[in-house]
C-alpha cells in the first residue's frame, strides 16, 4: 500500500467534525425552511404552526403532512409585488454584472500586463477593499452622494450644476454601490486567468498582422472565458439576493426580493411567506449555484 | 519578455482609475471622521471630537465588544473545522458523501446571506435556543469555515506531497507526519484563514441580524440602524476605527501569506 493511501484514512476521519457541523447548521436548516414555507401563517410565538411531534408516531406525521399547504407559494405567484420583486432582482443582478464585467475586465487586464512584482502589489490593492466592511463602503458613498455631499459641492463649485442634484435613493446610486462593492469579486477571477495566459499567443497573432483589438477579441477574450464565467457567477448570485445596498441607496418604490423577504420577516412577521420566498429564491439560483460549485471544484482539482 | 504593447497606456489608465474608484470613497470617509463640524459635509478643521463621542456611547461600545467576541470565537472554531475539512477534501481521496460534503462547503460562499440567515434562525427557533452571542457565533462559524476551507485547501493542493510520503517512509505514522511536516507548511494559510474569518464576521450584518436576539446587537447592526436614520459624524469615526482594526489584521495576514508564498507557489487569491 502506498503512503498516499495510508494517509487517506486518517484524513477521512478529519471530515467527521466539519461534516456534522455543516449537516447540522447548513443542511438541516433548509428542512425547516421547507417545512415552514408549507405551513399556515399564525399570529403566535413563534409565528407559525408547531413543528410536528415525532413522539406521536406515524399518525402524527400523516396529519402533519395533511396540514401542509402550498398557499404561500400560490401567494408568491399570484401577488404581483413578489413577481415584480423577482423580476427586478434578476434584471438588477444582470445589469450590475454586465457593468462589473465592463469595468472589471480592463482593470484585470491592466493588472495582468504589469511586471511580475507589481502584479502582486496590485493584487493586494484590489483585495484590501474586499476585507474592508461593505457596510462602511456603502456608507462612504452616502457621505459623497447625499444632498449637501461632496459630489454636489464639487459640481456646484465648478458651476456644472446650478442646484444640488438628487443622487441618493436612485437606481443609479444603487448600481454604483453594487459595482463598487462587488468589483474585487469580478477582478480577481479575471486576473487569475489573464495572468496565466501565454503572452506568446497574443504575440503570434500580432506578428501575423492582427490589429490589437482583433488580437483581444479573437485570442485574449476567448481564452479568458473561464475567468469571465467565475467572475459573472461570483457576482450575479449574491446580487440577486442583495438586501443592504438597495435598501440604503435605492429608492423605496420598487423592492428586490432580498428586501421583500426581509420586510416580510421582520416587519410583517409572516415567517411562512418569507420561507416560501427564500425557497423560490433558492430554486431560481439553483442552476447558477451548481454551475459555480462545479467550476470551483474543477479549478481546485486541476492543481 | 513581453513586447511593448500599443495598449499599455490604456492598461495603466484603467488600472489607475479602477484603484482610484476603489479607494477614494474610503479615503474621503476617513478624512471626514476628523472633521470638527457637526455638519458632515462642512469642513470645520481637524478634531478628534467624534472619536470621543464614540467612546462615550455605551450602546456602541457594547456592540463593538460583542462583535469582537463573536469574531474571535467564530474565527477560531471556523479555522479548526475549516482546516479539518480542507485536509479531508485534499488528502482523503474518495470517501462516502464527499460530493455532498464539498457541495455544502462551497454553497455558502455564494449563497445570498438572507437565505443562510433565515434558515439558521428557523433552526434556532425550532431548537428553542436563546438567541444572542452563541447563536451569532455558530452562524458566523458556519459561514466562515467555508472560506477557511478554500484558503487552506488551495495551499494543501500546491504542497509537494513527497514531503509527507518521505516522513512516512522514515517511520512516521500519518498523523505524526501531518503534525510535524504538513502542518508547519500550511500554517501561514491557516493564519490567513483565521484573519479572513475574523474580518468576515466583524463585517457581517445580514446573518447577524437574523440570528441575534434583543439586546445583543453587533456593531454592523447598530451602524446600520444609525445609517438608516441619516448620516452622523460619529459613524465616520466608528467606521474609521473599524477600518484601522482591519488594516492591522491585513498587514499580519499579508505577512503570513508572504511567508507562505516564499515557501512554495503563491497562495490563491481570496
Amino acid at each position: 500500500m502506498s503512503a498516499r493511501r495510508i494517509f487517506a484514512r486518517p484524513a477521512r476521519f478529519a471530515a467527521i467534525a466539519p461534516y456534522v457541523w455543516m449537516a447540522l447548521f447548513f443542511l438541516v436548516p433548509f428542512g425547516f425552511v421547507l417545512k415552514i414555507s408549507l405551513s399556515q401563517t399564525a399570529i403566535a410565538q413563534p409565528p407559525y404552526e408547531p413543528v410536528f411531534d415525532l413522539t406521536a408516531g406515524w399518525t402524527a406525521i400523516k396529519t402533519a403532512f395533511a396540514a401542509l399547504s402550498i398557499d404561500n407559494f400560490k401567494l408568491l405567484v399570484s401577488d404581483e409585488i413578489y413577481v415584480f420583486a423577482y423580476v427586478r432582482s434578476l434584471t438588477v443582478a444582470a445589469t450590475a454584472t454586465a457593468l462589473l464585467l465592463l469595468i472589471g475586465y480592463p482593470v484585470a487586464y491592466g493588472m495582468a500586463r504589469l511586471p511580475r512584482r507589481w502584479q502582486a502589489v496590485a493584487m493586494v490593492l484590489v483585495i484590501v477593499p474586499f476585507w474592508t466592511s461593505f457596510l462602511i463602503r456603502i456608507y462612504a458613498w452616502i457621505n459623497i452622494l447625499q444632498h449637501d455631499g461632496l459630489l454636489n459641492q464639487i459640481l456646484l463649485a465648478l458651476h456644472l450644476v446650478s442646484e444640488p442634484v438628487v443622487w441618493l435613493s436612485t437606481d443609479s446610486a444603487m448600481y454604483l454601490g453594487i459595482v463598487y462593492s462587488y468589483l474585487p469579486f469580478m477582478i480577481l477571477p479575471l486576473y487569475a486567468t489573464l495572468a496565466k495566459m501565454e503572452a506568446a499567443l497574443e504575440e503570434a497573432a500580432a506578428d501575423l498582422g492582427a490589429p490589437p483589438l482583433k488580437v483581444f477579441w479573437l485570442v485574449t477574450f476567448p481564452l479568458s472565458l473561464p475567468g469571465v464565467g467565475a467572475g459573472v457567477l461570483l457576482c450575479f448570485i449574491p446580487i440577486v439576493g442583495e438586501f443592504v445596498i438597495p435598501d440604503l441607496l435605492a429608492g423605496s418604490n420598487s423592492l428586490m426580493i432580498g428586501q421583500t423577504l426581509w420586510l416580510e420577516f421582520f416587519t410583517n412577521k409572516d415567517w411562512p411567506v418569507a420561507s416560501a420566498a427564500a425557497i423560490v429564491l433558492l430554486i431560481v439560483l439553483l442552476a447558477p449555484l451548481l454551475l459555480y460549485e462545479r467550476l470551483q471544484r474543477r479549478q481546485l482539482e486541476e492543481r | 519578455m513581453r513586447k511593448p504593447s500599443r495598449l499599455s497606456r490604456f492598461n495603466i489608465a484603467s488600472l489607475a482609475l479602477g484603484l482610484a474608484f476603489l479607494y477614494l470613497p474610503i479615503l474621503i470617509l476617513v478624512i471626514y471622521s476628523f472633521n470638527a463640524s457637526r455638519l458632515v459635509t462642512v469642513w470645520g478643521g481637524w478634531s478628534l471630537r467624534w472619536y470621543r463621542e464614540f467612546f462615550n456611547d455605551r450602546a456602541m461600545i457594547e456592540a463593538a465588544w460583542m462583535s469582537l467576541r463573536v469574531a474571535v470565537g467564530s474565527a477560531t472554531i471556523a479555522t479548526l473545522l475549516g482546516t479539518l475539512a480542507a485536509v479531508a477534501l485534499s488528502r482523503g481521496e474518495r470517501f462516502r458523501g464527499r460530493t455532498l460534503f464539498s457541495g455544502m462547503l462551497y454553497a455558502p460562499l455564494v449563497m445570498p446571506e438572507v437565505i443562510t440567515g433565515l434558515s439558521l434562525l428557523l433552526l434556532f427557533v425550532a431548537l428553542n435556543a436563546e438567541r444572542g452571542f452563541w447563536t451569532v457565533t455558530i452562524a458566523h462559524t458556519t459561514l466562515t469555515m467555508c472560506f477557511v476551507a478554500v484558503v487552506v485547501q488551495s495551499r494543501l493542493g500546491s504542497l509537494d506531497r513527497s514531503l509527507e510520503e518521505a516522513a512516512m517512509d522514515l517511520g512516521c505514522d500519518p498523523v505524526r507526519a501531518f503534525v510535524s511536516v504538513t502542518l508547519p507548511l500550511i500554517a501561514p494559510a491557516i493564519v490567513a484563514g483565521w484573519m479572513l474569518a475574523f474580518t468576515l464576521s466583524l463585517d457581517d450584518l445580514v446573518i447577524a441580524s437574523f440570528t441575534t436576539g434583543p439586546g445583543s446587537a453587533t456593531l454592523p447592526i447598530r451602524i446600520y440602524s444609525e445609517v438608516r436614520l441619516g448620516v452622523k459624524p460619529e459613524i465616520n469615526a466608528i467606521c474609521t476605527l473599524v477600518i484601522g482594526v482591519i488594516a492591522v489584521v491585513i498587514v499580519i495576514a499579508s505577512l503570513a501569506s508572504k511567508l507562505s508564498s516564499s515557501q512554495g507557489e503563491s497562495a490563491a487569491p481570496l
